[in-house]
């Protein structure tokens, strides 16, 4: 976009100031607003630049949709949210505050339709009468079946900005640091706190949320240190520190939550502030910062408090310290004719500041009756008209305040004496005081203490080691006390660390100004009663109101939080920032209880609202959870097969052919598996080798039947049980050695099986020596299986693998196409089979060599599905079809594997009075009474149908399949006393109302003599 | 005497600048003696003195409640009610509280917002759809509505899912109840608070139970910071500290107890109408009438009693989210926050007798308790009044633990192959 000359800039600014302010005017950004197109600055914010150009409408508020202005200068913003970009890169509810200029920067305004000036929602201010806090709660009951309609409605009128509707094409990172010292603000206190521990050697980290370091001294005009402006100070800090390798500065940085053991999260934004074009490839958006300290400080500042006055809501209406803000750092008149509304002295600050650039100061409305601190002195020196003991009892102005009404104020603060008078003014900035900004040691669970003079809470102890709150965030407001402050803080960080602090060269030299003495009104009277006329406003977002507050007391709702949730005080994307103490202060006024003892809602993180992609990071779309992939992936792949997620694998589920479906693929490889030979991959099992002295003691434990006497060589199927008794896991275990075992667990179960196994290990059995490792990767496991498999393999392997050599259930070394390889005789299938483990970078080679020399035998790859088939014709389970976490070895007819002799995991529970009911599901074969038809898996079983629910059940369809080699259908099931039922019909009903008559049968349909298997 | 609320008895408050509004509830001193003491005044503990009070007629009932009603759990969930549990127990005790939220707004006189707007829970792959499906059996004969939607299904009804198949978590189908949704979680509390007050229970807050005093094997009655209340009959609802109190009873509880965390982001103009949940990534989500996504996560991997939940839970659900829903990486999360559940062996509350006589223990909901609450209250409150379980609670006893009845509400996600 061109760039205009600034003169021609200057004067689409009409509030900026000739100089001043850390700008570049040299330099002009375009930027458009709704539909209008404005300039600003470098280092100038949104909130600058449109207050730059006399734009003070910005937003409508969340329930009244009143028109709304910037009220603040930083992160505590509750009005001015904004719509920044397009989509798929826009994004809702951004502080006007934070969000810096750059060029060609679009927002809109939210919450209004169809424009900002004219919304329609604006209805509701007028009906606000009828929609006090809780409104909600006591009406839209009528009719009931309406609610929905009703809410409808209401959901539509609230919210805020719209969510993006495309994908995010911007990716987010997260980085995990460690330092010595977390050192969060780098205002006067965090600098000089950083400083001081920095030159004593420690790894300083510098989280800044702002773009430039700072804090306050960037708003003030006069702050001098060591004689000079306070900024060249900051300036020679900041290139002392960055000019330090030990010291990392993060601007733009929130440090958004503290946990415990000075854990910290801090959300880094990295290009947004570039124009779109300038955002380097490859740098992420944001950025997750994890980062653990030894020492924290924390220099969050203090975030001022407005007064909560009757209609302080209008645009034109601002904080002092940020109109302070704007005029110093940005050099722009947030108004013409200027009111300051204080009960302090900071509100003169201000005063003083505003009327040195010409800006028309009308009055000075003080609480206080006489005015006596050092900066009402100068103000009254200045000339300045100063109310005492008065009030602001009112504004008007449509979209901008026009003015305003001032009355004497009564002795006890409760009332106002007559009507006032009036007082023309743009701009009226309050101050109530200032709120230390405690959240990150509340967060720690720090606690905290009042303090009357100041009327804020301050940090009293810390929960954490090694950490402490420093400058206005410990209520110390004075320039030189925000320096000495973080000078110890430094030195006593230093020195935990077990570094020397050297004693500065001189004091830093810098004036103490304090803002008392003051009067706290937590809510300002006015010539009405309140809630009668006009709107004290304690949450501008939320809309709530002192009259709320205190409708919700009245109600019954007394605790703060109660009070919080039934008004939403503190609820809005600014979490009470501004609003909170005046809340808690009004409350317990009301309450009659001094206000230490209304307590506070709980500080929770974010400090700041943080991106959901700064959180994922990486973790998104591939990365998400890692893809398991077998080494023989890339062979499934090229013949076609489909897959399926098991766990984090990707197992090959069936391989088509033309004109295939699911159906015929897998009764084609079903049928060949137990016609000639198919080959599967398995590598995907679980594999833990279990090695040590005890090995086999463990396995005794584990699993319930017994290992000792298994020989070397040999195989063995296990079951594992929960403490509860319930079948957690099951695979075949071989002995490698005396001492070693090769443990196979099913594919989602790995991790937790391992998992399962260490935490018995490490916690109850310390004393067994033995070590567990996790080899599943290394192998690449292959199964042949079929009538054929033996055949196949002796062509390629150099061992004798007749039955009488090398029987089911044994295991041996050899070599497979050249590759060394453990081959194990066990059988999934209920065919002829061998297990072939090799390196898994030989994986593929072996399968290719296998299959290559398999084709004359019309070898099948089968996935999955048919060997779900293959095992069910067998009644062989599958651990999480066949069980639930609710299913015993008894359960399933496994009485066999279950040792009476030696103690396992579960085996107590299983002698619980339930246990041996008779009535338990048990594992049952089903045959549909129409051999064709195959049963839902997980359909229902009752005995007989109703229609009225519920329908009593007796079970459920675990597995259910069309057999190729049975020629019919088959499926398993859990049947209450199922093996009682053998023979005897139970119902399936499908979805419609129809029924499925099954036989309850044995759950075995092929070979059931097993001759197959050993052949 | 409590005013009916009402959009007339609104308008003409309103005529009154709202003065004349009268309590929602009193805040009495404690009486010497009730006869029944419910230690916990949230959603659960105050849906059984309310249910005590209409249904059983039992009227001299105090709650009493350590810090403010609605302060646990009740005010710390992400809203969610459904009633498609697998086992038939289960299924019954849900739906008969999905039965009681259908009208309970207009029972308490309390706009509860309850908003049947559908929850559906995801597949992601074939076991996903296995489990799915036989739970969808199931509930059909349990009478709980259920039905199945492929992924045009699921993209039909909730538009912005992200279906891709290459995606990590393809979405292969859902299981919807249509009955299933939200409700404004802090008026339930408030609304059976408000219900049980007009109906004599005194409510009282601020008040913690340190101790039972039991003697011959039978309660007598509860020390408080408040002094000592006597009581027939001690009915514990205390999710998060149930064994605490247990404890304090003199017998121990098989539950453990784990930080749960939830979180909302900044509020948006609508843009999900339904709960969407997923098991295989551990996250839900819906929309509130603010507007803010609401968003649920999992437990910690340790047990803890710090309501806040850890940074990694956090990130994992966050990224669940993100891949489920891309276009919300832009939004923001605004609060997050834990809270404390008991959890039983088998993932299904424990609502039974105790070892000592009068006195009767409600917990152990884990992570689901927010949803049961009519339904939980009103077999709960039988249960105490009748010294006796109501059917749907009997299987809930604690004896199951002995017998090894089980209701394992677990078994649904365990994995496969």
């Amino acid at each position: 976009m061109a760039q205009s000359a600034p003169a021609a800039a200057r004067s689409s600014q009409p509030f900026r100031l000739s100089e001043g302010g850390r700008i570049d005017r040299s330099r002009s950004l375009t930027f458009r607003f709704d539909d209008r197109e404005l300039t600003g600055h470098p280092g100038d914010t949104l909130a600058s630049a449109l207050l730059a150009n006399g734009v003070h409408l910005v937003g409508r508020s969340f329930k009244y949709h009143r028109p709304r202005g910037i009220v603040t200068a930083g992160a505590e913003e509750p009005n001015a949210l904004v719509q920044v970009g397009r989509d798929p890169r826009t994004e809702p509810n951004v502080r006007a505050t934070q969000l810096e200029l750059f060029d060609g920067l679009g927002v809109s305004s939210q919450n209004r339709w169809p424009s900002l000036e004219f919304d329609v929602g604006g209805v509701n201010n007028l009906l606000s009468r009828f929609l006090p806090a809780g409104f909600y709660y006591k009406t839209f009951m009528w009719p009931a079946a309406a609610w929905e309609t009703y809410e409808k409605a209401i959901r539509q009128a609230a919210g805020l900005g719209l969510a993006p509707s495309k994908p995010d094409p911007d990716h987010y990172d997260k980085t995990f640091a460690h330092c010595d010292l977390l050192v969060v603000g780098a205002g006067p206190a965090g600098l000089s706190a950083a400083l001081t521990a920095a030159r004593a050697g420690a790894r300083v980290v510098v989280a800044e949320q702002d773009f430039l370091l700072g804090g306050d001294l960037l708003s003030d005009r006069t702050a001098k240190i060591d004689g000079r402006p306070a900024l060249e100070w900051v300036a020679e800090a900041e290139a002392e520190l960055r000019a330090s390798d030990r010291v990392r500065i993060l601007t733009r940085t929130i440090c958004f939550a503290a946990y415990d053991h000075n854990f910290f999260a801090l959300h880094e934004r990295v290009t947004d502030h570039l124009a779109p074009a300038d955002r380097p490839e490859g740098l992420p958006r944001h950025r997750l910062w994890k980062l653990r300290t030894k020492q924290a400080i924390f220099a969050t500042g203090a975030i001022e408090r407005p007064l909560v006055f009757r209609d302080n809501d209008r645009p034109g209406i601002l904080l002092a310290s940020a109109a302070r803000s704007y005029l110093n750092r940005w050099g722009v008149r947030a108004g013409s004719e200027a009111v300051v509304f204080t009960g302090n002295d900071s509100g003169y600050a201000t005063a003083l500041d505003l009327k040195a650039v010409g800006v028309r100061v009308n009055a000075v409305v003080d609480l206080r009756a006489a005015a006596e601190g050092p900066l009402s002195e100068a103000a009254k020196a200045a000339g300045l008209r100063i109310l005492a003991g008065h009030a602001v009892t009112g504004t008007e102005g449509d979209k901008r305040i026009a003015r305003l009404r001032a009355a004497p104020l009564d002795a006890d603060g409760k009332g106002v004496r007559g009507s006032g008078q009036e007082i023309a003014c743009d701009l009226l900035v309050s101050s109530a005081g200032w709120s230390p900004t405690v959240h990150l040691h509340c967060q720690a669970k720090g606690s905290l203490a009042w303090d009357e003079a100041h009327a804020c809470y301050l940090p009293d102890r810390s929960m954490q080691k090694g950490q402490a709150v420093i400058g206005s965030a410990a209520g110390a407001f004075g320039l030189a006390s925000c320096l000495a402050g973080g000078e110890a803080a430094g030195r006593e960080a230093a020195g935990a660390l077990g570094l020397e602090a050297k004693a500065s060269r001189k004091k830093t030299q810098a004036e103490d100004r304090d803002f008392l003495p003051m009067r706290q009104l937590y809510c300002v009277p006015s010539d009405k009663p309140l809630g009668q006329g006009g709107k004290h406003f304690v949450d501008q977002q939320n809309d709530v109101t002192a009259a709320d507050l205190l409708l919700a007391l009245r109600e019954g709702y007394r605790s703060i939080e109660h009070v919080k949730r039934y008004t939403t005080t503190g609820m809005g994307t600014d979490q009470g920032k501004l609003g909170n103490l005046n809340a808690i202060g009004i409350v317990a006024e009301r309450l009659g209880l001094p206000l230490p003892e209304v307590g506070v809602t709980t500080y929770r993180a974010p400090y700041t609202p943080v991106s959901f992609g700064a959180f994922a990071g990486r973790d998104v779309d591939a990365l998400l959870d890692p893809v398991r992939t077998t080494p023989i992936h890339s062979w499934h792949e090229r013949n076609g097969a489909l897959f399926e997620d098991v766990g984090q694998w990707r197992r090959a589920w069936y391989y088509p052919k033309a004109g295939e479906d699911l159906h015929r693929a897998v009764a084609r490889e079903v049928a060949a598996t137990r016609e000639t030979v198919g080959i599967m991959d398995a590598t995907t099992l679980g594999k833990i080798e279990i090695v040590g002295p005890d090995a086999a003691e463990l396995l005794n434990r584990v699993y319930t039947n017994a290992w000792s006497k298994l020989e070397v060589g040999r195989c063995r199927y296990g079951l594992m049980l929960k403490e509860d008794g319930m079948v957690m896991d099951d695979g075949v275990t071989s002995r490698l050695a005396e001492d070693r075992f090769l443990m196979t667990t099913t594919t989602g179960n790995a991790a937790p099986v391992l998992a399962h196994l260490e935490e018995w290990l490490q916690t109850e059995w310390p004393d067994l020596e033995v070590f567990l490792t996790s080899v599943t990767e290394q192998f690449a496991t292959m199964t042949l299986s079929g009538p054929n498999a033996r055949k196949l393999l002796a062509e390629l392997c150099d061992l004798d693998l007749s039955t009488e050599a090398f029987p089911h259930m044994s295991w041996q070394e050899g070599s497979v196409a050249g590759v060394p390889a453990r081959i194990f005789r066990i059988s999934f299938t209920g065919e002829l089979s061998y297990e072939i483990n090799v390196p898994a970078g030989h994986g593929l080679s072996v399968w290719q060599a296998l299959y290559r020399h398999g084709e004359k035998y019309g070898i099948t790859p089968y996935g999955t599905e048919a060997m779900h088939v293959l095992r069910a014709e067998k009644g062989f389970i599958i651990v999480g079809q066949e069980t639930d976490g609710s299913v015993t070895p008894l359960d399933l007819g496994m009485d066999w594997i279950v040792s009476k002799k030696k103690d396992f995991i579960g085996r107590r529970s299983l002698s619980r009075s339930d246990m041996a009911d008779s009535g338990r599901k048990q594992l049952v074969g089903l045959l549909t009474q129409d051999p064709k038809v195959v049963l839902p898996e997980g359909g229902a079983l009752v005995e007989a149908m109703r229609d009225a629910t519920p329908v009593p059940m007796i079970g459920h369809v675990t597995s259910s399949y069309w057999s190729p080699n049975c020629e019919r259908s088959i499926a398993l099931a859990l049947v209450k006393g199922g093996r009682a039922r053998l023979g005897k019909t139970v119902l399936c009903p499908l979805e419609g109302g129809k029924t499925v008559p099954c036989t309850v049968v044995e759950p075995l349909f092929f070979d059931k003599e097993g001759d197959r298997l050993r052949a | 005497m409590q005013a009916r609320y009402s959009f007339f008895s609104l308008a003409r408050n309103a005529l009154g600048y709202h003065e004349n509004w009268p309590e929602a509830w009193r805040s009495p001193e404690p009486k010497a003696s009730y006869d029944v003491v419910v230690v916990g005044g949230g959603g659960h503990g105050l849906a059984t003195a309310y249910y005590l009070a209409k249904e059983h007629g039992i009227t001299n009932v105090a709650v009493i409640e350590r810090g403010w009603l609605g302060g646990g759990n009740t005010g710390r969930n992400t809203t969610i009610v459904r009633s498609n549990y697998l086992w038939d127990e289960s299924a019954a005790l849900y739906e008969h509280a999905l039965k009681l939220w259908e009208g309970l707004s207009q029972d308490l006189n309390y706009n509860v917002m309850f908003s049947q707007r559908g929850v559906m829970n995801l597949a992601h792959n074939q076991h996903d759809l296995r489990e799915l499906q036989r739970r969808i059996h199931s509930n059909r004969l349990n009478g709980v509505d259920s039905e199945f939607l492929d992924a045009r299904g699921v993209k039909e009804f909730c538009p912005i899912i992200d279906l891709r198949q290459g995606g990590r978590y393809p979405v292969l189908g859902a299981s919807l109840q249509r009955r299933g949704g939200t409700a404004r979680h802090d008026a339930v509390a408030w609304g059976y608070a408000r219900g049980a007050d007009a109906r004599g229970v005194d409510i009282i807050q601020n008040c913690p139970v340190t101790g039972f005093r039991i003697s011959n094997g039978r309660i007598q009655g509860v020390e408080t910071g408040r002094g000592y209340i006597e009581a027939k009959k001690v009915a514990v609802v205390t999710a998060g500290h149930s064994s605490v109190m247990a404890g304090l009873a003199g017998f121990r509880l098989p539950v453990h107890s784990l930080p749960l965390q939830a979180l909302v982001s900044e509020p948006v103009k609508p843009v999900i109408d339904c709960v969407v949940m997923s098991n295989a990534v551990h996250a839900y989500v819906s929309q509130s009438d603010k507007g803010e996504l609401v968003i649920g996560a999992g437990v910690d991997k340790y047990v803890g009693y710090g309501q806040r939940g850890s940074l990694p839970v956090t990130e994992e659900t966050l990224a669940a989210i993100c891949e489920l829903f891309p276009i919300f990486r832009r939004m923001r999360m605004l609060r997050q926050w834990g809270g404390i559940v008991d959890t039983c062996p088998d993932a299904s509350p424990i609502i039974s007798k105790t070892p000592v006589q009068g006195l009767y223990f409600n917990c152990g909901w884990g992570t689901g308790g927010f949803k049961a609450t009519p339904g939980s209250g009103w077999v709960f409150a039988h249960t105490v009044a009748n010294d006796n379980p109501h059917p749907l609670a009997a299987p809930f006893a604690l004896d199951r633990f002995t017998s090894g009845y089980l209701i394992d509400e677990h078994g649904a996600a365990a994995v496969a192959h």
